[in-house]
């Protein structure tokens, strides 16, 4: 890939007129890129791949998975001129190959959300296309004969009931180890080491190549990276790189606009009421202890910027709590200027925005700290008690606790909102001011529902 | 001929402290003692064969032979005191056998071969291309009796006995079925744990280098329960009929359920023990059927666990019950009490430990022997020698000894002692075997590369 000023653009050969297919991604393409692009492109797949992994976490079976995936494609893949989708396509994820290709953690995570969107994208296409895929990967595995079918005719079809499916007549053999998914699940007739893939599940078949090929690939990309390609382009390209893979693309919420400003008068109150318990947490320490190291006060911070208290509210708020322990002056001069700098518009930079729950999640908070994600730190007794506290009790609080024994702690903020407000809240919870907006969205109807 | 030259020679020899002339007590209890777990290292565990089996024919003088490879086996020891050493490995067999004799570990256990010796791990990085990691393991299983508690009534925990270590049996037989049949391996070395359990090690060169994730697969595939502590551990089967290695189960599940096991646990003349089965079962007015039924304590010729079960049978089974979860209840209830159960864990990860071969239970002196799990029926646990037993043979043992090289004595004294039978079982049935087929993967191996780099370099 070539990529190159702004005013050229970028084309594909007109080779493609036929039905749009899936890119297997096996070569880089010959393509020139301009350079807005280059980073445009992979935040709208990233969108995508961050859409499929929060559907994942929230449980979404299959047959829900492909209408997540048609719908993550339309929203963020598509473009203008039609004959650039597949450039697009092409293009970012090459770039996301570079971003994610740097580290273990990040390949996994990379590795196992392209497999998956390949995967459901192989699924809505027509027999027509995927059968022209399956040639395009040209896989070792047979068909198996005529004489070899009416031999297995009787346990094969005893697979498809066991699964209340029908049967197929054509069947791939295959080491099972290439279709682990279905022995798993016993979708599959295995006999000596060999599984006996309908033709229905081939798809497994082509994740499994596809994954192995992609996770080469990455090793490759890696070393070409450190070797070559980072100190080639620390001015240009570098940097856009490092950024994307830490940035959370939701709304920043850096711009209040929905619910206006909140003040301090109100602050209380709406803490009891509409924040999510890693704020609430916060909120009652610093009342507490009139204090917070700066983990704390910055996700606290900005969380408050992002639900509407306004600079001068902000620092008053702070300030007031502080100078009970360090003093008026102390303040002024060491924790003010922090405040400020919050506030500050520094360009497109993710970092003074709200922390996402990813990012929140992630943190590690030490001995003293407050920050962090309490479903994932606070030892049971203590999480309990918070809970007990927000009005959690009973089933409900069961069924966030066994959520967090499972490490699924934006599902169990998620239960914990609907115990809260007695209402479902589909999309999970992905950020704090995500939670503060929508506890106010449904606090408000319910006011102006109330009449008079 | 054994107790004859034991006679002759008694006069001579000098065992652990007993002094001339004095009788040898031959009544030394079944107990674990370190210093015949020394003696038991000194004559008895097979190094030579251990080895062997560890260096998967890389231990000969063909070109394609890695020499590298048994040294980055991982070995770790457990010392006396419950001091433990990890990431311990070998370039020879001398040294292996130097430092088990010299450490005397209450237990050895075998981790995976990794990409570098482990000794050198850290000095590699944890990133990037040189990673340490592991990249060649056995696919291994663990059974164990105590995660049978819940349903079994004979014993706890530690206990085993012969009513329900047929639950092994069961467990060995389904197991062994499927890695034959289904996933095609031959190279399989079942041993028993020394005290409530089996293990299970796939050798064949396939099952080494399958990824965590193709383990997770075979697990899965093979595990049923679900349910956790908290909730009794039930089965649910699904879908109109069963897979083909359900059916194959199924059918071993239920001969054992039905011919054995329900009499050997008494499951149905104890009320509390049949109201965990009743449990099982989704309709009322069936449950109250049995319950009033089951009142009447009526003697009948024949066993009560016989006849109640055919009675449960039969109501759930009856031409009446529309429902397919409730005459699935029969197979539940009984792929519940006696499926086998697995350590999910210990299967599905590359770097797990596990138990050595030939070691010694420290809780109950038994030697971990392994055993043709074609005759797993036949297995006894109680008869599974012990160290102050197998040490009891040193009277006759000590006149052939003498300080060979490892290999040639090692071999005369196991095959004349109690250890005799599970020793030519390994060296015959399971290490020949393998050893056989290594050799030729390697031979091939190395072949098609030097086809394949002739061929390059052909223009």
């Amino acid at each position: 890939m070539e990529i190159i000023g702004s005013r050229r653009k970028s084309f594909l050969s007109p080779a493609s007129d036929a039905a749009p297919t899936i890119p297997i991604y096996r070569s880089a393409p010959e393509l020139e890129v301009r350079l807005e692009d280059f980073e445009l492109y992979a935040v709208h797949r990233l969108r995508v791949l961050k859409g499929i992994s929060d559907a994942l976490s929230r449980g979404k079976k299959p047959n829900e998975m492909e209408n997540v995936v048609k719908e993550l494609l339309k929203v963020h893949m598509s473009h203008p001129e039609a004959s650039q989708v597949m450039s697009k396509d092409i293009i970012s994820h090459f770039v996301l190959r570079l971003v994610y290709c740097r580290e273990e953690e990040l390949r996994k995570w990379f590795l196992s959300m392209e497999t998956t969107l390949f995967r459901y994208r192989f699924l809505l296409e027509t027999s027509e296309a995927q059968i022209a895929l399956m040639a395009e990967f040209d896989l070792p595995y047979k068909i198996i004969t005529n004489a070899e079918y009416e031999n297995l005719k009787d346990k094969l079809n005893k697979v498809a009931r066991s699964m209340n499916s029908s049967a197929d007549t054509i069947y791939y053999k295959a080491p099972f180890e290439k279709v682990p998914d279905l022995v798993a699940r016993r979708e599959v007739f295995i006999m000596k080491g060999y599984a006996y893939v309908a033709r229905s599940q081939v798809v497994s078949l082509l994740v499994t190549h596809y994954r192995s090929h992609l996770s080469k690939a990455l090793i490759l990309t890696n070393r070409k990276w450190t070797s070559m390609i980072r100190e080639q382009e620390k001015d240009r390209l570098t940097p856009i790189v490092e950024a994307l893979s830490t940035s959370y693309l939701g709304p920043d919420y850096s711009q209040p606009k929905d619910f206006g400003e909140i003040s301090l008068r109100d602050i209380d109150q709406i803490a009891r009421s509409s924040f999510p318990l890693c704020m609430r947490y916060l909120f009652e320490k610093i009342k507490e202890d009139h204090h917070l190291k700066h983990g704390g006060r910055m996700q606290l911070g900005l969380f408050l910027k992002g639900v509407g208290l306004k600079l001068d509210d902000a620092l008053a708020f702070w300030k007031s709590e502080f100078s009970k322990k360090v003093g008026a002056e102390r303040f002024d001069k060491e924790y003010a200027y922090g405040i400020r700098h919050n506030y500050g518009k520094e360009g497109k930079r993710t970092d003074y925005t709200p922390y996402s729950c990813q990012k929140i999640i992630s943190s590690t908070p030490g001995v003293g700290d407050h920050h962090g994600c309490p479903y994932r730190h606070l030892r049971e007794e203590n999480l309990r008690a918070a809970l007990n506290n927000m009005g959690v009790a009973n089933r409900a609080l069961e069924d966030v606790m066994d959520k967090v024994r499972n490490k699924h702690y934006q599902l169990a903020c998620t239960l914990t909102f609907e115990a809260v407000h007695g209402a479902s809240c589909d999309q999970g919870i992905n950020h704090p001011n995500q939670y503060y907006s929508d506890s106010k969205t449904i606090l408000e109807s319910r006011n102006n529902s109330k009449g008079t | 001929m054994v107790r004859e030259e034991a006679e002759n020679t008694r006069e001579d020899m000098v065992i652990d402290g007993v002094e001339n002339g004095h009788k040898p007590n031959y009544e030394i209890p079944d107990e674990f003692n370190s210093n015949y777990l020394k003696t038991y290292y000194d004559k008895f565990f097979p190094f030579a064969e251990m080895f062997k089996w560890m260096s998967y024919g890389n231990d000969r003088k063909h070109p394609g032979c890695d020499a590298s490879y048994f040294g980055r086996r991982e070995f770790s020891f457990t010392l006396e005191n419950d001091i433990y050493m990890r990431f311990q490995s070998f370039n020879k067999a001398e040294e292996l056998e130097k430092a088990i004799k010299y450490q005397c570990p209450f237990k050895i256990d075998i981790g995976p071969v990794y990409s570098v010796d482990p000794k050198k791990r850290n000095s590699y990085a944890q990133s990037g291309d040189n990673v340490f990691r592991p990249v060649e393991r056995e696919l291994v299983f663990d059974i164990d009796i105590s995660d049978y508690d819940d349903v079994r009534f004979c014993c706890k925990g530690a206990d085993v006995c012969s009513a329900c270590w047929p639950l092994m049996t069961v467990a060995i037989k389904i197991i062994d079925t499927a890695l034959r049949e289904d996933f095609g391996f031959n190279h399989i070395l079942w041993v028993y744990s020394g005290r409530r359990g089996v293990h299970c090690w796939v050798c064949d060169g396939k099952a080494r280098w399958l990824d965590d994730g193709q383990r997770a697969a075979i697990v899965n595939y093979l595990h049923i329960h679900k349910g956790n502590e908290h909730s009794i551990k039930k089965v649910t089967l699904v879908g109109q009929t069963f897979h083909p290695f359900m059916g194959r189960s199924a059918e071993v599940v239920k001969e054992f359920f039905e011919e054995k096991f329900v009499l050997n646990q008494n499951l149905f003349s104890d009320e509390d023990r049949y109201e965990k089965i009743l449990e099982m079962i989704p309709d009322e007015s069936i449950t109250s059927e049995l319950r009033g039924k089951w009142q009447d304590k009526k003697r009948s010729r024949d066993d009560i666990n016989v006849v109640r079960w055919g009675q449960l049978k039969h109501l759930l089974q009856s031409g009446k019950q529309k429902m397919l979860g409730v005459r699935r209840c029969v197979e539940e209830i009984m792929f519940t009490f006696t499926y086998p159960r697995l350590d999910l864990e210990v299967s599905k990860h590359m770097n797990h430990l596990l138990k050595a071969p030939f070691c010694i239970h420290p809780k109950t002196g038994r030697v971990c022997v392994p055993f043709d799990p074609k005759h797993c029926e036949d297995f006894d646990p109680s008869s599974v020698p012990t160290l102050s037993r197998v040490s009891s043979h040193n009277l006759q043992l000590l006149e052939e000894l003498n300080m060979r090289p490892l290999g040639s004595g090692g071999e005369i004294n196991l095959e004349n002692t109690s250890l005799g039978e599970s020793y030519r079982y390994f060296k015959s049935s399971f290490l020949q075997p393998l050893l056989k087929s290594c050799k030729e993967d390697i031979e091939n191996a190395h072949a098609a590369k030097v086809q394949q780099s002739s061929n390059s370099l052909s223009w």
